[in-house]
């Protein structure tokens, strides 16, 4: 670590904190977030979040090496963390540390983007299943019993192995695109309801198109269930692609991705284990962190359900 | 109730039937050969040829899925060109590891975690409650891999209490033919059990607490109490009954999280399972292997399901009154 890396990872915990404390402070004048704030593993959840984040884009500056340089492959091999290596060095001799705020950018920009990619698939098909009902309905619910009995990691397993090595956004949409399911389930159960209250009846009558009525009237009141199914699809796909990539084909090593880091720790599980322990520490924080926001912000969007 | 059993099955069979397809296409539409002529190993051209021939891989591809069909419903699940050795065979080596693993983890996910939800409820935001939502929000979070990586590192390497791997000493007891070997494979099944095992009870003590809280505010639970029946008669009788409904539901939902770990603790621990199976086969292109895996775990699955909704017609009689209660409360 130099001194200027040092610097650069107090200021990202001091603005993570900040943030934090910020965010609560505005939420003292309204309900909604007052409801959030309670939950007290949801501050922690933001907080953390925030700082990995934070990590992940500032990755050069608190960075001090470059991830996938091997200083030194025989004196520095599993180096046990000290001052200067924070989390040690692998059994390239790689420095930990550097490859965790490298890999925060993958492992984060997979889980968002794979996330996104997900959660606005499974809203269009939920939407459009649950306004439409009839066959269309049918159709689209049959389609998502058959991808929820589809055993995803065999399939990803299959598509990723067949096609090479897939590059990181491919991978991305391969697991965008087996994650929808649920959320579409979601989506529809709330639409259903949606559809027959007034204000839709009222845009039908005026004459609004089906479009319109869906993006414009049905799934801005759906927005309670995506954001909160949004938080958790993170934690999935950030879980899926550290299983791809601790099975040697999710991201292409040297890469570093969390997933990457853990499969290269566990070849040298007992003489070093630190090169295991940070990256999965990582996730599961990560994943820990959005339970958390997604438990508060279901309290928090959700008026009916008393907080318990 | 009968009628929608029925029904339930035949949708389990086409899903199935939808998921073979789907693999088969996958497969046929992934780049790459299965015989390389020339290339790293070098393969006689007029071989290949044969081979080609011989496994009916020039027929159009309607005729081959046509054939795939047919033998997938004779019980033939294709011969593998990596093991070589019927895939099925090769299969019903590894199922029954995958199915203790499975087996042993769902026990102590359903044992471990219904118990601790109910009790968490009962304390519902007292100190043990606040302690234990924490730790199982935690614990929830894991990647299995990297808890069966840990797990490994504190009990297999540094206590030395469990074994690092294998199904079974492979020198004093390759089958189990005796008490101590029966222990054996027990001992070595510790580890994986537990790591998938304790994720999954994390998660099932969340679900079971948020159940019990819920059936707690509704009307029957404080009629129940307004007419003075004694508390613990309550809990059981009242809450507890309708808060196992939605556990069922869960327990279908188990399924793919269970072989999703297999497939990478088995990994981990050198089981001899299905997923490692796969994780293999994959790596050798070796499509007969992984269409079939696919299939038996999507079978898997869809069992599953089937297994849950039959409890669940069994346990709540409102289902089989009228079906759609069923959806009311799997969408619930």
């Amino acid at each position: 670590m130099t001194f200027a890396s040092w610097l650069a990872l107090v200021i990202a915990i001091v603005v993570a904190a900040e943030a934090v404390r910020w965010l609560r402070h505005r939420a003292l004048a309204h309900e909604h977030w007052r409801r959030f704030f309670r939950h007290p593993t949801a501050a922690w959840g933001c907080g953390i979040l925030t700082f990995l984040v934070i990590i992940a884009i500032a990755a050069p500056l608190v960075a001090p090496l470059d991830p996938v340089v091997q200083p030194d492959p025989v004196r520095l091999q599993n180096h046990p963390p000290s001052l200067t290596f924070l989390m040690g060095t692998d059994v390239f001799s790689r420095d930990v540390w550097s490859r965790f705020a490298y890999g925060a950018r993958i492992s984060l920009g997979i889980g968002a983007l794979g996330a996104f990619i997900a959660v606005a698939l499974g809203s269009l098909v939920g939407a459009v299943a649950g306004y439409y009902r009839r066959w269309v309905d049918g159709m689209l619910m049959r389609l998502v019993d058959i991808g929820l009995a589809l055993p995803r990691i065999f399939i990803l397993l299959m598509a990723v192995a067949l096609w090479d090595r897939l590059p990181f956004a491919w991978l991305a949409f391969v697991i965008g695109l087996t994650s929808w399911f649920g959320t579409s389930r979601l989506v529809r159960a709330e639409v259903l309801g949606l559809r027959e209250r007034e204000f839709v009846v009222a845009a039908r009558a005026l004459g609004a198109r089906s479009s319109r009525v869906i993006f414009g009237h049905v799934l801005p009141n759906a927005a309670a269930p995506i954001i909160v199914s949004a938080a958790l699809s993170v934690g999935n796909v950030l879980l899926l692609e550290a299983s791809l990539s601790f099975l040697g084909i999710g991201v292409a090593p040297p890469r570093p991705s969390w997933g990457n880091m853990i499969a290269d720790g566990a070849l040298s599980l007992y003489t070093a284990p630190w090169t295991t322990l940070f990256a999965g520490l990582a996730i599961s924080l990560v994943v820990m962190s959005l339970n958390a926001v997604a438990d508060g912000l279901r309290d928090a969007l959700d008026p009916r359900e008393e907080s318990s | 109730m009968m009628a929608w059993l029925l029904r339930r099955l035949v949708a389990s069979v086409a899903i199935i039937f939808a998921v073979v397809t789907f693999v088969f296409v996958l497969i046929h539409l992934a780049p790459g050969e299965p015989c390389f002529a020339g290339g790293e190993n070098f393969t006689d051209p007029e071989i290949c040829r044969l081979l080609v021939r011989q496994f009916g891989l020039d027929q159009p591809i309607l005729v081959q899925y046509w054939r795939y069909l047919v033998e997938l419903v004779r019980g033939n699940l294709g011969y593998s060109f990596a093991l070589h050795r019927p895939v099925g065979d090769a299969i019903a080596d590894t199922v029954p590891f995958t199915l203790q693993l499975a087996g042993t983890a769902l026990l102590l996910d359903f044992t471990l975690g219904l118990g601790l939800g109910i009790y968490q409820a009962l304390r519902a935001n007292r100190l043990p409650d606040v302690v234990l939502g924490n730790v199982t929000l935690f614990v929830y979070s894991l990647p299995t891999f990297w808890l069966a990586l840990i797990l490994l590192f504190l009990f297999g390497e540094k206590l030395r209490l469990f074994p690092v791997g294998g199904a079974s000493d492979p020198i004093l007891c390759p089958t189990v033919d005796s008490l101590y070997c029966l222990v054996d494979r027990i001992w070595h099944l510790v580890l994986p059990a537990a790591t998938l095992g304790l994720v999954g009870a994390a998660g099932t003590a969340r679900f079971q607490r948020a159940a019990m809280l819920e059936i707690a505010q509704q009307d029957f639970v404080r009629t129940a109490r307004a007419k003075g029946l004694p508390e613990p008669r309550v809990v059981l009788r009242h809450q507890l009954r309708n808060a196992l409904l939605s556990s069922i539901t869960r327990f279908g939902l188990t399924f793919p999280f269970l072989l999703t770990g297999a497939v990478l603790v088995e990994t981990i621990f050198a089981l001899p399972g299905m997923g490692r199976l796969t994780v293999d086969a994959i790596l050798q292109r070796d499509y007969a292997v992984v269409t079939a895996t696919a299939l038996i775990a999507s079978a898997m699955v869809v069992t599953g399901s089937l297994i849950a909704d039959i409890l669940l017609a069994l346990a709540d009689p409102r289902i089989r009154v009228h079906e759609d209660a069923a959806l009311d409360i799997v969408t619930a």
